[in-house]
């Protein structure tokens, strides 16, 4: 039996899971106010989520307990804490389920990071299209300044920290962390060059954290439970849940809290196999930036950062993509490379050139008008953004076209040679 | 210590590969770096190969650390910097021949370096409309390949964020936020900056090639900082003007002014020929004609009326040589009536450069302050480049305080700031001398027993002016126009002077045009120190000769000035220029070299003397002015005119100069404070594009965004106990005179003052500064 909800959905089987008192039930910030009663050194809470192997949850799967002690209480100066809930990467749905179904435990995880570095502002910068999600988290919000856990002098214990929501605007790349940060200063949302880093150079030029919605969820839960215990969920390096977000082609798509390491083929059962009977085609296993695997490749693979990194492609955000037999892979190509041309936010030559110039490559072969030279073109012109950018989003458009092309260049000739697609995908809808 | 292409290179560490690259001339190509300008590593063109980094690394951004090893010419780094130029040129027009820019572009050159033959781009090529930045910058967006130095720039060299980049990706446009012209006065340098043909100068645009064009170092002649710029000249006509690098001065900059004037040069109002008035008629004449009606007319005044009926004028904008000249030639005739000085009030003030005072100011040292203290002064406007380095400084934490009759809108951020009327500011820096002595020390200048009576606003606003003043640090002290023109100015400079020995700051006193210590220097102004070119006009002479000035564009007191011209028996003008009103008060018409035409030496206000070029012949039969004034002194048999070139004359004022005291005015310690007027002032300045003749006619200057109208400025709380709205055409009454103004409300301007734009013809019925002035009617 698969353990399945540990850690940030934890609380999703009770009734309003979403409220303090739900939350509290569970145990919930208990270890926030232990921290505060106990003046517990940030040292040890840092070394709590080094054990615990917690990586990244945004995509990167930068190792957590790392990032956080690059930023030190004894800094002087305003720091900050922030949290990307800006959820765009496609495929991925798990934060916009965390901030429903469980914000205080959000909440209490960035509580805890402020005070660990000793920032006593955060922000969690909200995708502008989560509705409810928003509403919830406000709402928790307005629940843990009333019960005290958030402002000044927290509980008693000279310890500050506010904590704001602010909603993005719909733009892909502010996601991206330090396009996030630009954005939340009110400007452009354009991606910095780092170095430096946010942690020495973040929000209004001051040290700031930023992590992930899952990310700093799961830190009450490691600290209650454990970085043993929470290392053990996992694998080796790869330590704890993740949730994993299936959708595409299967019975039952949908959020998934499992074990990291966990086999695909039983990721794939629990959400129901693959629909209709069909045959499994392809998956992308960390959202559309990640690069495709073929089926066969995939049903021998574990789901951790370790595993999809060997096998060429990447965890990322936990965005599992699931295409049966009757998915045309020109089109999904297509379809993706569009995405990254119309999110591109025109800073860096090769990305603002070079997504428009593959998508539009990539629609002549969609619609019969390719030649078998463009190719070499696609994934030359990939191959030019790739690593060339000052964010990862030129890689992100470049890695789905030299994989497709990669695993399923057939497909792509048969397209221009007989100008049509034999999967009776409607292509022009 | 780190190695480029083989190169050992000694590097501060933290700076970027790609300045130690350009200090041993290993040439990485680039676009959105600029040395000025922040990182933006945005284009990707300077991609190089970084030992043990897994990608290409940018050049600008990447920061040097010990023992690194790069190189720009291996097989990755090329084929990163060929895949950049292909992205470049996909969506850039490629055709180059009908590019404003060709020739000059750098996409065109490294375009040979690392462009294909061939491209592979096959599809739509990305179109974008062109916007409207107004009469001095040209743009064709299409070309734009996003850079973003002309967005930065504004942002954080000009102070003012005009451009900026809207839209997203591939539809990513740079434009100005608002459709609104640029009104930076320094904007035209987005067109040096510009890598592409994007941003191109309006008023040069298709007027000639690069290749065309020859180009002649010379001096700005417009404000005193004298900066550094190249004519660029095709068949003897200056077809533009750029910046030429000199850190200590302008570094890579130039203003606008000094950018455009240029087109002033070819003005229909060229005076081409000589010309005399006879019987009332005015005809053309040869030379020899007109010096010897000019000679014969100044004999006649001198003989009947005496030398001491001849007073002579003259533009601060002439070189030291003609100034030394022209006083020598006024001096030989007899009289000591000359002067340069033209807007001030205090015959006192501009006598003492403040050169060989330890306390001077170097340009350079600006943006190194803790501390600034503007008096009187908007530096944006009088010294352009001087309002950068003051943003500098600002953004890298000087305390910036001021002093000022209006309430500017600078480009940085002040700590404090102190508006009172233009007569009050000597009283308030006075208060703020007296407040800040220590007890037994109120003898030591007899102005500091007297009581100055200032509001207690003032007072708190002063106190903590001075409290900023007298922190530790580098600090400076600024007087500018507004200052200098005030009644009693000199104590202005005194007071300043005495508290930036005090508290150990540095002092700038800025100059109108550009050689003003040249004419100091030269002797252009009255031995006798109680006397100015004002005094001039009230005498109502006999003779006016004027060289380069038009008095009633560039004098204080223009109805005054044109009533004693109009009266005179003969009003000789050695011009480049001719003005309406000058074809009714003179009687002879010197055609001379503009500025470009003649060579000659400007010292600017830190006292260096730069030398000039002629870069093209004068128009028509018009001569340098020195040539001119030579002439005239050998008609008048005077020694000491026999020059055969104007560099002996540069040597003959060094050797006089040597034997020079620095003639301090110290009247100041028995001065009084003048008792303050009440009622409305005038309060008159100079437009930056009305400050001088040449920039008067420069016809993109003139249309240009930042060009003020000839409307007065009155504060509303003023204007409504008078009954009195913007729009409104008001006549003004002062002795004697009455003009008709069209009048605009400005917060900004204290109470009771009326600021009162000179250089217009609307406004030439100023006969005073000092004096009252009535409203005596309105229409609305």
């Amino acid at each position: 039996m698969i353990a399945v909800d540990q850690v940030c959905f934890r609380a999703n089987a009770l009734p309003e899971p979403w409220t303090l008192a739900t939350y509290e039930s569970l145990g919930g910030y208990q270890i926030w106010k232990k921290i505060l009663k106990e003046n517990t050194a940030p040292e040890l809470i840092v070394e709590q989520i080094k054990a615990s192997f917690l990586r990244g949850r945004g995509g990167a799967g930068f190792p957590t307990g790392l990032k956080w002690s690059f930023i030190s209480r004894s800094m002087p100066g305003q720091k900050y804490v922030v949290c990307n809930s800006d959820e765009g990467e496609p495929g991925t749905c798990k934060d916009r389920d965390i901030l429903r179904y469980n914000p205080h435990q959000l909440i209490e995880g960035m509580a805890i990071a402020g005070y660990v570095m000793g920032a006593t502002v955060g922000y969690n910068y909200i995708r502008g299209e989560f509705n409810e999600p928003i509403d919830r988290f406000v709402e928790a919000l307005e629940e843990a300044y009333a019960a005290g856990f958030l402002g000044k002098d927290i509980l008693k214990s000279k310890v500050d920290f506010d904590l704001y929501h602010h909603i993005g605007a719909g733009a892909y790349i502010c996601g991206e962390e330090t396009a996030l940060l630009e954005s939340l200063e009110g400007k452009r949302g354009n991606p910095r060059f780092k170095p430096p880093f946010p942690a020495s150079y973040g929000l209004y030029g001051c040290p700031t954290t930023i992590n992930n919605t899952e990310t700093f969820a799961s830190v009450p839960v490691i600290l209650e439970k454990g970085a043993q215990w929470f290392l053990e969920q996992g694998k080796p390096k790869n330590g704890g849940t993740k949730i994993f977000c299936v959708s595409g082609h299967v019975n039952r798509p949908g959020n998934f809290e499992v074990p990291l390491g966990l086999p695909f083929k039983d990721l794939l059962e629990m959400a129901g196999g693959v629909r209709n009977g069909h045959a499994l085609k392809a998956v992308i296993p960390g959202g559309s930036s990640a690069p495709i695997l073929p089926a066969a490749v995939m049903m021998k693979l574990d789901m951790d950062f370790d595993s999809l990194a060997q096998a060429g492609s990447m965890l990322g955000s936990g965005a599992v993509i699931i295409m049966d037999e009757t998915a045309c892979m020109v089109k999904v190509l297509a379809r993706i490379a569009h995405f990254y041309f119309e999110e591109s936010c025109g800073q860096c030559t090769p990305c603002r050139e070079g997504t428009g110039w593959m998508s539009r490559i990539l629609h002549r072969i969609l619609h019969g008008q390719g030649r078998m030279e463009h190719l070499n073109l696609l994934d030359n012109v990939a191959e030019n953004i790739m690593g060339r950018t000052i964010c990862a989003l030129g890689d992100a458009a470049a890695m789905p076209v030299r994989s497709f092309i990669q695993h399923f260049r057939p497909e792509f000739e048969h397209h221009i040679t007989t100008g049509q697609c034999d999967l009776g995908g409607a292509h022009h809808d | 210590m780190i190695e480029i292409d083989g190169k050992k290179v000694q590097a501060e560490p933290g700076s970027m590969i790609i300045e130690a690259a350009d200090k041993v001339g290993v040439k990485i190509p680039r676009f959105c770096y600029h040395k000025k300008l922040s990182i933006a590593a945005n284009c990707r063109m300077c991609l190089v190969d970084v030992a043990n980094s897994r990608k290409p690394l940018p050049a600008c951004a990447t920061p040097i650390t010990e023992g690194m090893v790069v190189h720009t010419q291996t097989q990755a780094a090329l084929q990163a910097q060929k895949a950049v130029m292909e992205f470049l040129l996909i969506n850039h027009p490629l055709d180059c021949p009908i590019c404003d820019q060709g020739g000059e572009c750098e996409l065109q050159d490294l375009a040979m370096g690392y462009g294909k033959d061939i491209s592979r781009f096959s599809e739509g090529k990305r179109v974008v409309k062109d916007k409207n930045l107004g009469s001095l910058i040209s743009t064709d967006m299409t070309r734009c390949i996003l850079c973003t130095r002309c967005v930065r720039f504004g942002e954080e060299v000009a102070g003012m964020v005009e451009m900026g980049v809207t839209g997203r990706g591939e539809t990513s446009e740079v434009g100005t936020y608002i459709e609104e012209h640029l009104i930076s006065e320094v904007s035209g340098n987005i067109i040096d900056l510009c890598p592409v043909g994007a941003l191109t100068s309006k008023p040069f645009r298709f007027k000639a090639r690069a290749w065309e064009l020859t180009q002649h170092p010379s001096i700005s002649a417009h404000d005193a900082l004298g900066a550094h710029i190249y004519l660029h000249t095709r068949r003897d006509e200056v077809m533009r003007v750029v910046p030429r690098e000199n850190e200590a001065l302008n570094e890579t900059w130039a203003s606008d002014r000094d950018r455009f004037s240029y087109a002033g040069l070819a003005s229909e109002d060229r005076l081409l020929e000589p010309m005399i008035k006879k019987n009332g008629h005015w005809q053309t004449c040869d030379w020899a004609e007109a010096l010897a009606f000019a000679h014969e007319a100044l004999h006649k005044i001198q003989h009947e009326k005496g030398a001491e009926q001849i007073a002579a004028l003259v533009s601060p904008q002439v070189s030291i040589e003609e100034h030394y000249l022209f006083q020598k030639y006024i001096r030989a005739l007899g009289s000591d009536k000359i002067d340069h000085r033209l807007r001030y009030v205090d015959p006192l003030m501009g006598r003492d450069l403040n050169l060989s005072d330890p306390l001077a100011a170097k340009i350079a040292e600006v943006e190194s302050m803790d501390a600034v203290f503007i008096l009187g002064c908007d530096p944006q406007r009088e010294m352009p480049l001087l309002g950068l380095r003051l943003r500098k400084a600002a953004l890298q934490g000087a305390a910036i305080v001021s002093l000022n009759p209006i309430d500017f809108n600078f480009t940085f951020e002040q700590q404090q700031t102190c508006i009172v009327e233009a007569q009050e500011m000597l009283h308030a820096l006075v208060w703020m001398m007296k407040h800040s002595l220590k007890s037994g020390e109120e003898n030591i200048w007899p102005l500091l027993k007297e009581s100055a009576d200032v509001p207690a606003l003032v007072q708190a606003k002063m106190s903590m002016i001075a409290a900023v003043l007298q922190k530790e640090g580098q600090k400076l002290m600024i007087m500018g126009a507004l200052a200098s023109q005030a009644p009693q100015a000199h104590l202005i400079q005194e007071c300043l002077h005495w508290l930036c020995e005090r508290w150990g700051a540095k002092l700038m006193i800025l100059s109108p045009g550009a050689n003003s210590t040249g004419a100091c220097i030269a002797g252009s102004l009255p031995k006798d120190k109680n006397i100015s070119s004002l005094d001039f006009w009230k005498a109502k002479l006999s003779a006016y000769v004027l060289l380069g000035v038009e008095p009633e564009f560039d004098c204080t007191h223009p109805h005054w000035a044109l009533e004693a011209l109009h009266q005179a028996e003969s009003v000789i003008v050695l011009s480049a220029f001719k003005t309406p009103k000058m074809l009714e008060y003179a009687d002879v018409l010197l055609p001379i070299a503009a500025f470009s035409e003649y060579a000659g030496s400007f010292v600017n206000f830190e006292g260096s003397w730069q030398t000039f070029k002629a870069a093209v012949n004068p128009k028509g039969q018009a001569r340098p002015a020195w040539k001119v004034l030579r002439v005239l002194g050998n008609l008048g048999h005077y020694p000491g005119f026999e020059y055969e070139n104007w560099e002996q004359v540069s040597l003959e004022i060094k050797e006089q100069a040597k034997d020079q005291n620095s003639s301090k005015v110290s009247s100041a310690l028995n001065d009084r404070l003048a008792d303050l007027q009440t009622g409305l002032k005038v309060l008159p300045y100079w437009p930056m594009y009305r400050a001088d003749p040449l920039v008067r006619r420069s016809a993109p200057l003139q249309a240009c965004a930042l060009t003020e109208e000839a409307c007065v400025l009155l504060n509303p709380k003023t204007a409504q106990t008078h009954g009195l709205k913007a729009g409104d055409t008001i006549f003004c009454e002062q002795e004697g005179s009455r003009t008709q103004l069209i009048l605009n409300l400005d917060p900004r301007v204290p109470e009771k003052t009326l600021y009162w734009p000179m250089g217009f013809e609307e406004t030439q019925g100023l006969a005073s500064a000092i004096s009252p002035v009535q409203i005596a009617g309105h229409k609305g």
